[in-house]
């Protein structure tokens, strides 16, 4: 019998103890790896190269003032900028209004410009074309058509509550996104001829930079061009931009750091307290052990091996769920856009792995360091 | 006939590491739950107890919120004579006409900048939210550059102190008083005078909104129906107290992820739960025997342990309660999907949210405490004896 086998055997000798170990330690990684993944997705990921390359620019003000559309074209002189789109976000509401799982976002661009701007949006050329033709035309997220049953040529209308219009819009195109973005791009014209107040204004511009090194400085150069006008602006890059509507969600980094600490500090517990009951059972076992010449280290890393290996299992076991559950709540309807185009990445998993086996080390320490200095002939008259 | 709980008690107490290992992660588990549950108490005070019920609201037709847009000041005054408006003490109208915007300040914390409603409005539009009550300083004066923060906004943001100045728009704007309205979404505001206001946004000549205080509430109602039924303005009206109500859905994340937080939880504890009981049953298998010999019956046995699970899920969850007490009345920001600012609420630890832990924590142990319980009260008297 080799030490690996002997471990694993002791591992699952209370076959009902260790499975409901297990399962316990399972349900804790399970919510600790859905937690690290959106603390993932949120505070570590740059995003995807072509993310890192675009701006997004808005009032200083605040997101609910709009800007002159002229920006646009001082802004294309800045060094480093490569093309400028306006986009205008629309509110507005689709059939059931209310309905979370009927929001998505809208917005009135150029659509000569956009596809230019949003590099890995990819839209057939004689589906843009078309778009570019009918001012009352939309093109829409290939996930978002999909969620709807849209194809091209249906007609939706969008009720519109910060600008007094109803939009009439026919479907002209679908285009796809490297992450499903929920968007739907319509001609702002349509809006600036229906509404006087939203003539020649544009809520935010996205920009497109040379290189993702490049964007630093174009967002200083933008801000510094407006700096003196009375209409302020505040160029940042996409991801910081987005990461600004998570952080208005309230503080959600220490909300995921006390549910997470909360979790390991529970897993702990019940590992160490599965360890202490199979360790004491087994008295008599470690005296005979000793008996037999074992050493005080070989039995420490016995019962440390054999703790490592539970915690792993559940760890595992819990890492597989989480990706399970992070998947499905990425496609549940009426989810919003929270956990969209989220995935447990490698370094994740990588990391619950690391932390399950810490668990199952640090729960095995003492229970194991006082098997390992049992004195032998009171272990062998230890009756439990 | 039964066994005498202070049987489960002493047991309890004879195994006290184990007893306390489970209890406490069980605790866990319940001050988790039970964080979630009074950050959703608070959240509900802060909208629920928000609006007036004689207050009517009125707005554009087709906006859903006072941020969307804005209709013409000259349709202020027909507003203004509608009949069944409050008068003041000079008999003028109740009526004011405002706007909401948003600025970013910086939080006092250096944890980032956040967006916050900033109110402009007439001075009957203080007369009309009665709840609003200075506590320190003095209200705005009507034509300059002043404001008034609401008591959350004093706590959590830099330079929103009486005397201090605060940089958004076109320039500076002082701070001349701080008023508190018993932890209603006003308290996440800073109002001012609404010209000012609307000049520094470039909306002069419109209102995002207007408010009318009515008589009595029967008369609130008449006077919303009047609004949208005046074919010539259209507007709407909502009473106060409906709007906030729907500002209680931005909860709707926290409560949903809450809620799986909190169910992933209870099943890795009620495992845990069902290995200590497993435990205790083995551990006690002649014992439980030898009950059985005396006369106990099988369905006394299983109570007894199913008691005991309880007891044990019982003291996690007082010890759960215990620990989150502290941060009773703790206070954090929610963006608000209508108004794209952030409203502060606090931590509310109610007599509800602490029964439904318990209860939460009894469930745990009734799971976890059940099948061990129903193991020993099956045991075969002659094998545990023997064993």
């Amino acid at each position: 019998m080799t030490i690996t086998r002997f471990v694993t055997k002791s591992a699952f000798r209370n076959k009902r103890r260790s499975i409901l170990t297990v399962l316990s330690i399972t349900f804790s990684l399970l919510l600790l790896t859905v937690m690290m993944t959106v603390w993932h997705r949120f505070y570590v990921d740059k995003g995807d190269a072509q993310s890192a390359q675009r701006l997004i620019t808005r009032h200083r003000v605040s997101l609910t003032q709009n800007m002159p559309v002229y920006y646009r074209e001082k802004m294309r002189t800045v060094p480093g900028v490569v093309a400028v789109a306006p986009t205008q976000w629309f509110g507005g509401l689709y059939k059931d209004e209310g309905k979370p799982e009927n929001f998505f976002a809208q917005f009135g661009t150029d659509p000569a410009e956009i596809f230019t701007v949003m590099t890995d949006f990819k839209i057939p050329d004689d589906q843009l074309a078309a778009w570019q033709h009918d001012q009352a035309g939309c093109v829409v997220d290939s996930e978002l058509a999909k969620k709807f049953g849209w194809k091209i040529g249906d007609r939706i209308t969008l009720r519109g509550t910060i600008f007094p219009v109803n939009l009439e819009l026919t479907i002209r195109g679908i285009f796809v996104a490297p992450q499903p973005s929920i968007t739907v791009y319509f001609n702002q014209k349509y809006v600036e001829e229906a509404v006087s107040f939203a003539k020649g204004r544009s809520g935010t511009f996205n920009i497109l930079a040379d290189s993702p090194e490049d964007v630093p400085k174009v967002a200083a150069g933008v801000d510094a061009m407006f700096h003196n006008s009375p209409e302020p602006t505040k160029t940042e890059s996409e991801k910081a931009f987005q990461l600004s509507f998570i952080n208005s969600m309230g503080n959600v980094k220490a909300f995921i750091l006390s549910i997470c600490f909360a979790v390991v500090f529970a897993t702990l517990l019940v590992s160490a307290n599965t360890m202490a009951m199979s360790i004491r059972e087994r008295t008599r076992e470690v005296a005979v052990l000793k008996t037999l010449g074992f050493t005080r280290q070989s039995i420490l890393r016995l019962y440390i091996g054999e703790s490592v290996l539970v915690a792993l299992t559940g760890g595992a076991l819990g890492c597989l769920l989480a990706a399970g559950l992070v998947i499905a709540l990425a496609n549940a309807p009426g989810m919003g856009f929270f956990f969209l185009g989220m995935r447990v990445t490698t370094p994740t998993f990588l990391l619950a792995i690391f932390v399950s086996a810490m668990v199952g080390l640090l729960s095995a320490i003492v229970p194991a360091y006082h098997a390992a200095k049992l004195d032998i002939v009171e272990g062998l008259r230890y009756i439990g | 006939m039964a066994i005498p709980i202070s049987y489960n008690i002493r047991n309890l107490k004879l195994r006290k590491g184990l007893t306390i290992m489970t209890a406490l992660g069980i605790a866990l588990t319940v001050t988790t739950a039970v964080f979630l549950m009074a950050l959703l108490a608070g959240l509900k005070k802060a909208f629920m107890s928000s609006g007036d019920p004689v207050n009517v609201l009125v707005m554009r037709k087709g906006s859903v919120a006072e941020l969307s847009g804005g209709f013409d000041a000259s349709l202020f005054p027909t507003l203004k004579t509608l009949p069944g408006i409050a008068k003041d003490g000079q008999g003028e109208p109740l009526a004011s006409g405002e706007w909401v915007v948003v600025v970013v300040l910086p939080r006092k914390d250096g944890t980032g900048e956040v967006n916050v409603s900033v109110r402009g409005l007439m001075p009957a539009g203080l007369t009309l939210r009665p709840s609003a009550k200075l506590v320190e300083g003095r209200w705005f004066t009507p034509g300059q550059r002043e404001v008034v923060v609401g008591q959350s906004i004093h706590n959590r943001f830099s330079g929103a102190n009486v005397g201090d100045n605060l940089d958004f728009a076109k320039g500076q704007w002082k701070v001349v008083g701080v008023f508190d309205s018993g932890g209603t979404a006003y308290d996440s505001e800073l109002w001012g005078d609404v010209n000012q206001i609307a000049a520094d946004f470039d909306r002069q000549g419109a209102f995002a909104s207007v408010y009318l205080r009515a008589t009595d509430p029967v008369a609130a109602d008449a006077l919303k129906h009047r609004v949208a039924d005046d074919q010539r303005l259209k507007l709407e009206g909502t009473l106060e107290t409906e709007y906030y109500e729907k500002q209680t859905s931005s909860g709707g994340v926290i409560k949903f992820i809450g809620t799986v937080v909190a169910v992933i939880m209870a099943i890795g504890s009620s495992f845990a739960a069902m290995n200590t009981m497993y435990a205790a049953v083995a551990y006690r298998s002649k014992e439980i025997a030898t009950l059985r010999i005396i006369g106990f019956s099988r369905p006394s046995i299983l109570t007894s342990f199913v008691i005991e699970a309880l007891l044990l899920s019982l003291l996690g969850a007082i010890v759960g309660i215990v620990l989150i007490l502290p941060f009773n009345g703790m206070s954090t920001g929610i963006g608000n999907q209508l108004t794209f600012s952030e409203t502060v609420f606090s931590l509310h630890m109610t007599w509800g949210v602490a029964m439904t832990a318990v209860i939460f924590a009894l469930v745990m142990g009734l799971l976890g405490g059940f099948a061990p319980a129903w193991h020993a009260a099956r045991q075969d008297i002659l094998t545990s004896l023997r064993a």
